[in-house]
């Protein structure tokens, strides 16, 4: 399963007749026309912003042959947004929606397995391919088409580095969310090996924060199998010890989830880690600069 | 969210599980009262506080009279308790649950938790109940025994095959044993439980099984869900900007620094503290608008802000998606209005969906400002006006 984001990616938003998702909906569509309708059941029939609505994933699959979905279904009722798409065969679901119950997604996630769907997020930003496709919220504008590819937990610090890569000229190839939900359908482990499998693609940011063990998964992985050069950042360096983080959550994790854990744990993988927030493109530019591999 | 021990045991209780018999009381009337009602000679007066580690704090006396119950209570009722988990600052008893005491013969520590990687429910087993866990895990973590549950399927006769012969128990305690793993899973999932721990779980001299303490964790974005949990929502063991802050949707965490932040997306409100510490500054607060903030919830954050003492500048750094920029320009010059002004040096850093808007209607209150054109020299402003 690859991330289908390029010319033929056909895009459907479910949940396309609510404020967020008709507004990102056209905002997506303007950067690159690639939505083809949408799905807000008991709704069908009508068109909207000049997009069909159909009533079921499945209609809307049947008429538009769309093989993405955008998600902006609210919390409570996205889990079954989710399977809809899932049991529909949608090959890539981009989940932007936020505050879904962790349960809902185990379920969720029971369903990915040995489906034919990719889950991307939830609660995150989605998925932009520059000049070519955009399934998500990040404002387009900020992108420009090049060799960095981004994949983060955090939505708004992606945009971050983004700024600064199409700043520094440098641009970017892909730019994925992967969303800071507890559960999520698409973790650093599952994109990361696409990425160096990417053509386009000349270095990967990584960027994750404080909380669960995902970044330390990932640093083992890129050690022995990331070929291309990664540089990595870590929000949270000054966060409190996790007020969320129940006692028996620290055991399961097998560490304390920190910044400095995570940052010593990439840096041991050879990943460049940038201290600060604002040198991501800085320190991108150095690594593309001096071609490590 | 947290719970009380008392009211995580009435949840317990009216799942069958295994709980003494107890009364929470908030006066030393009502602690003699409870006592008596025990009938028992030996209870226990246990500090209802949202922390562990209480035992050790002096939060949990044996008596074994009534005049004993009033004594404790009335030390313990009001006092501040100090444990490895609250803090320096310690936490206010402000209520007590007098237990009625049992003969233990051994503890087992016992607990179920979203397992954020396997995306499973995980059971956690160790036969060295009672102590610190983290402890157990740490020094023989053979001792801890980790399954991993399906969230349909539950706890199947497999895994308590694997359970006995891997943590070796003795066949008879296995029934009363497994009917408690039952009712806790489906208690977790009943509530949307994040956490249940249980600890200890005692096996009695007369081999009943008895649940002695229990932590409960639920899923803060379920928690609307259930009435009941949310009754059981005890504001006085929650800091009061943040509470206040999670009505407005905001999430918020009072920090020493003095350099008030808004920031939108998690991600970036904690690089923005990153970033600030980097330049030689103390952040005052994370704080977070979310997603899709509205003009009356910015306003409401810079409420919160502005009401902070230590509070010397504030930065604003915001990189709009789904949040647009106009929508917080406009939330800060109504929070300046009705607060009669910003009387700290305040910068902006605005970016994304729809900025030009933004920034014209900022440019347009003749609001004083210090705009920045990155988070860096934001950064680097808000900590020199700070000075």
């Amino acid at each position: 399963m690859n991330l289908l984001v390029d010319e033929n990616c056909r895009v459907i938003t479910q949940g396309i007749t609510g404020k967020s998702g008709l507004f990102h909906t056209v905002q997506s569509h303007d950067y690159a026309k690639r939505f083809v309708g949408g799905v807000t059941p008991g709704k069908g029939g009508q068109t909207i912003e000049g997009f069909s609505v159909f009533n079921t994933v499945m209609a809307a699959k049947a008429s538009t042959g769309a093989n993405a979905s955008m998600v902006f279904v609210p919390p409570l009722f996205a889990k079954d947004a989710l399977l809809e798409a899932i049991e529909a065969e949608i090959e890539l679901i981009v989940c932007i929606s936020e505050g879904i119950p962790v349960a809902d997604m185990l379920i969720v996630k029971q369903a990915l397995r040995g489906s034919k769907s990719r889950l991307i997020g939830p609660n995150c930003p989605g998925i932009i391919r520059p000049g070519v496709a955009k399934i998500g919220i990040m404002p387009g504008y900020i992108h420009k088409p090049g060799r960095v590819a981004i994949v983060s937990k955090s939505g708004t610090l992606t945009y971050e580095a983004v700024g600064q890569t199409t700043a520094l000229g440098l641009g970017q190839s892909l730019c994925v969310g992967i969303g800071g939900d507890p559960i999520i359908g698409t973790d650093f482990l599952d994109v990361l090996p696409l990425l160096d499998a990417d053509p386009g693609t000349e270095a990967i940011v990584m960027i994750g924060e404080i909380g669960g063990e995902l970044e330390i998964e990932a640093a083992a992985y890129i050690k022995d199998h990331i070929h291309k050069p990664v540089v990595g950042f870590i929000a949270g360096q000054t966060a409190p010890k996790g007020k969320r983080m129940g006692h028996a959550g620290a055991i399961v994790s097998g560490s304390s989830g920190s910044a400095q854990e995570k940052i010593a744990a990439l840096q041991k993988a050879g990943v460049v880690v940038a201290m600060s927030p604002a040198d991501i493109g800085k320190v991108t530019a150095e690594v593309l600069g001096k071609g490590v591999s | 969210m947290h719970i009380h021990e008392y009211q995580a045991k009435e949840l317990l209780a009216q799942f069958s599980l295994p709980v003494a018999k107890g009364y929470f009381a908030t006066s030393v009337m009502e602690v003699e009262f409870a006592y008596r009602r025990l009938a028992t000679p030996v209870a226990v007066i246990k500090a209802q506080v949202h922390a562990g580690g209480r035992g050790q704090g002096g939060g949990v006396k044996l008596v074994r009279s009534a005049q004993e119950a009033a004594a404790v209570a009335s030390a313990m009722l009001g006092s501040t308790l100090v444990t490895q988990q609250t803090g320096e600052k310690g936490k206010v008893v402000h209520g007590v649950y007098v237990e009625a005491g049992c003969d233990i013969s051994h503890e087992y520590y016992l607990s179920l938790l979203v397992d954020r990687s396997q995306a499973k429910v995980a059971l956690l087993f160790s036969k060295e109940g009672g102590m610190n866990i983290e402890e157990v895990a740490e020094k023989s973590p053979e001792k801890l025994i980790k399954l991993y549950l399906d969230y349909d399927r539950g706890f199947r006769p497999y895994h308590s095959q694997q359970l006995r012969d891997r943590a070796v128990i003795d066949k008879t305690e296995m029934p009363s044993l497994v009917a408690v793993i039952k009712g806790l899973f489906e208690v977790f999932k009943r509530y949307d439980c994040q956490l249940i721990e249980i600890n200890p779980l005692c096996v009695l001299k007369d081999g009943r099984l008895l649940v002695l303490d229990a932590k409960f964790d639920f899923d803060d974005n379920a928690v609307a869900k259930h009435e009941k949990i949310l009754s059981y929502r005890d504001f006085k063991e929650e800091d009061p900007s943040e509470v206040e802050a999670s009505k407005y949707g905001l999430s918020y965490v009072g920090l020493d620094g003095s350099i008030g932040c808004l920031v939108n997306g998690a991600g970036l409100a904690m690089a923005t503290m990153d970033i600030i510490k980097l330049h030689g500054g103390e952040p005052l607060n994370f704080l977070d608008v979310g997603g899709g903030a509205t003009s009356d919830q910015v306003k409401q954050a810079f409420r919160l802000i502005l009401r902070e003492k230590k509070l010397r500048a504030i930065f604003v750094n915001i990189f709009g998606g789904i949040m647009h920029c106009d929508v917080i320009a406009k939330g800060i010059v109504e929070a300046s209005k009705e607060c009669g002004g910003i009387d700290v040096p305040l910068v902006i850093r605005l970016e994304g969906t729809r900025v030009e808007e933004g920034r014209k209607i900022l440019a347009a209150s003749g609001m004083n400002i210090a705009l920045a054109s990155s988070m860096s020299e934001g950064a680097q402003k808000v900590v020199e006006l700070a000075r």
